[in-house]
């Protein structure tokens, strides 16, 4: 307890005489950024889990030039890697609560009336789309050889790509992917512009609330960085991992060569 | 605390270059909205008009001096202005104690209540418990936003960017109520086509501690431009060019006791 007081007389000090920001508000509102980040995890990662598991049968269909299905899955990935994410949200959240049609079916009440779900619904599409791209060109990539070993080895259609092609695209894709991931959480602050309290939410409610210009980004700032920083770290390990073989093998030639640089 | 230095450092780096800039900059550079009728409205052909717009212009023409209009979104108002975007801010900003721990103020240029607005024949209480998880919308770092906080803490508060969004939520049915100015609600709302079928709800706003005494021109602290600009509102509402800026928008005197 008295180990506290003393903290926070330090950063009243701090606020008033030496920084030009107010650490004591960011230390008094810090659950809410906590809050905040839960808001924006949970977009982020729910958005790339549904994407992820959408885009993968897409890419498929891509990457075989399914008949229609394929040019109508460009479309759909022209439309929404072409135009801005603010666009998409606010087309979803803004544009259908225009039409009385909407507002009053069955899917206004529970979803399209929440901002949750708007943005969930868009974030989803967008990283979907995005992903079925990457994933149809590492797809596209798979060397030959690999096929026809399966083949050589009697695997069936199903059976190749569920052991074979899929699980190598999903290694060659898995760098794109680190971007993609970021690039989700950084697309993720437009959730604020529509109500939510995600973490730039938070900073712009406390900028709000006690008209400051630089507290609430900061702090939200600094988050972004630490949540960025535990996602380059998990991408960094798994690469370590299911990129195992690309790796020079220790001790030959090319691996000293690496070390000496 | 390495880091924290940095930080620090670059902040007030920032600062100096944007204070630097304005430094070359002579004429008076005033901060206004555009999503506010009939206080601030943009045109269809991106010029901008209302009461607010009028008032700075008349405030120009008064102390003679060449003006830019800047646009900026209303959370990032206060800001601005320290950031030296601009030198003073008309954009009908009320006074309030908190706002003046950042920014001096002139002698206010009008006083309007502010009141609810919900769908006709609405019933709700105006109480801590009536408005439990009760969706209301105000624009985001208004007083408003300190009222609702402040008297209805269970309420679930939704802040939005500007004050069309909100109208549109409040259509749209995500909101069951907002708050803001009297007379923006009439003017931007109740009396537009989109406003058919809502009606204020409840009192007048009575909270002087979130929602000030009157709606000033802030200006950055120290800025010597408060008392000018207060001694041009008293010029011009002796001149009759208030009067005509006021009977131009609205049918009674909005300046107030």
């Amino acid at each position: 307890m008295e180990n506290e007081r003393s903290f926070l007389e330090y950063l009243q000090h701090v606020s008033e005489n030496v920084s030009p920001i107010n650490f004591v508000l960011i230390y008094d509102n810090i659950g809410r950024f906590f809050e905040g980040a839960l808001v924006t995890l949970q977009l982020t990662f729910l958005a790339l889990l549904v994407g992820g598991l959408i885009a993968v049968p897409l890419a498929i269909a891509r990457a075989y030039r399914k008949p229609y299905l394929s040019p109508a899955i460009r479309l759909y990935t022209y439309v929404f890697c072409g135009t801005p994410l603010l666009v998409q949200v606010y087309l979803f959240y803004f544009g259908l609560g225009q039409f009385e049609a909407v507002r009053e079916s069955f899917l206004w009440d529970p979803i399209l009336s929440s901002p949750w779900w708007c943005v969930m619904i868009a974030f989803t599409l967008n990283t979907a789309a995005y992903t079925t791209e990457f994933l149809r060109g590492a797809i596209e990539t798979t060397p030959h050889g690999e096929v026809e070993a399966a083949k050589a080895c009697g695997m069936s259609p199903t059976t190749r790509m569920r052991l074979v092609v899929l699980p190598n695209a999903f290694r060659r894709a898995l760098p794109a992917y680190s971007n993609e991931v970021i690039f989700t959480l950084h697309g993720s602050v437009i959730a604020s512009t529509v109500t939510l309290q995600d973490l730039l939410g938070v900073g712009r409610w406390l900028n709000g609330r006690y008209y400051l210009a630089y507290e609430g980004f900061l702090t939200a700032m600094v988050f972004y960085m630490a949540i960025v920083f535990l996602i380059s770290i998990a991408f960094k390990m798994a690469e370590k991992r299911f990129l195992r073989h690309l790796r020079p093998r220790e001790g030959s030639n090319l691996a000293k060569a690496q070390a000496a640089l | 605390m390495n880091l924290k230095k940095s930080i620090l450092v670059s902040v007030v780096g920032a600062m100096a270059l944007l204070g630097g800039q304005a430094a070359v900059a002579e004429e008076l550079r005033i901060g206004v909205e555009g999503a506010y009728p009939p206080f601030s409205k943009k045109e269809a052909d991106g010029t901008l008009s209302g009461f607010d717009i009028d008032i700075a212009l008349a405030l120009c023409a008064q102390l003679e001096r060449e003006c830019e209009l800047v646009e900026q979104e209303w959370d990032g108002m206060i800001p601005a202005l320290i950031g030296k975007k601009y030198d003073a801010i008309v954009a009908s900003m009320s006074i309030t104690e908190d706002r003046k721990k950042q920014v001096d103020f002139s002698e206010k240029y009008y006083q309007t209540p502010s009141r609810f607005v919900a769908k006709e024949g609405a019933e709700f209480e105006l109480t801590a418990e009536g408005t439990k998880d009760v969706k209301i919308g105000v624009l985001r770092g208004t007083t408003l936003q300190c009222h609702v906080e402040k008297v209805y803490p269970d309420a679930d508060l939704r802040l939005y960017n500007t004050q069309e969004d909100v109208f549109a939520d409040l259509v749209a049915g995500r909101l069951d109520m907002q708050l803001n100015n009297t007379l923006q609600a009439i003017d931007g709302f109740l009396n537009t086509p989109q406003g058919e079928g809502f009606a204020f709800l409840g009192q007048n706003v009575d909270d002087p501690e979130c929602l000030g005494e009157g709606t000033g021109i802030a200006v950055r602290k120290g800025d010597p431009l408060a008392g000018e600009l207060s001694a041009a509102i008293e010029a011009i509402r002796a001149d009759g060019t208030y009067q005509a800026i006021n009977d131009k928008y609205f049918d009674v005197d909005i300046y107030g006791e």
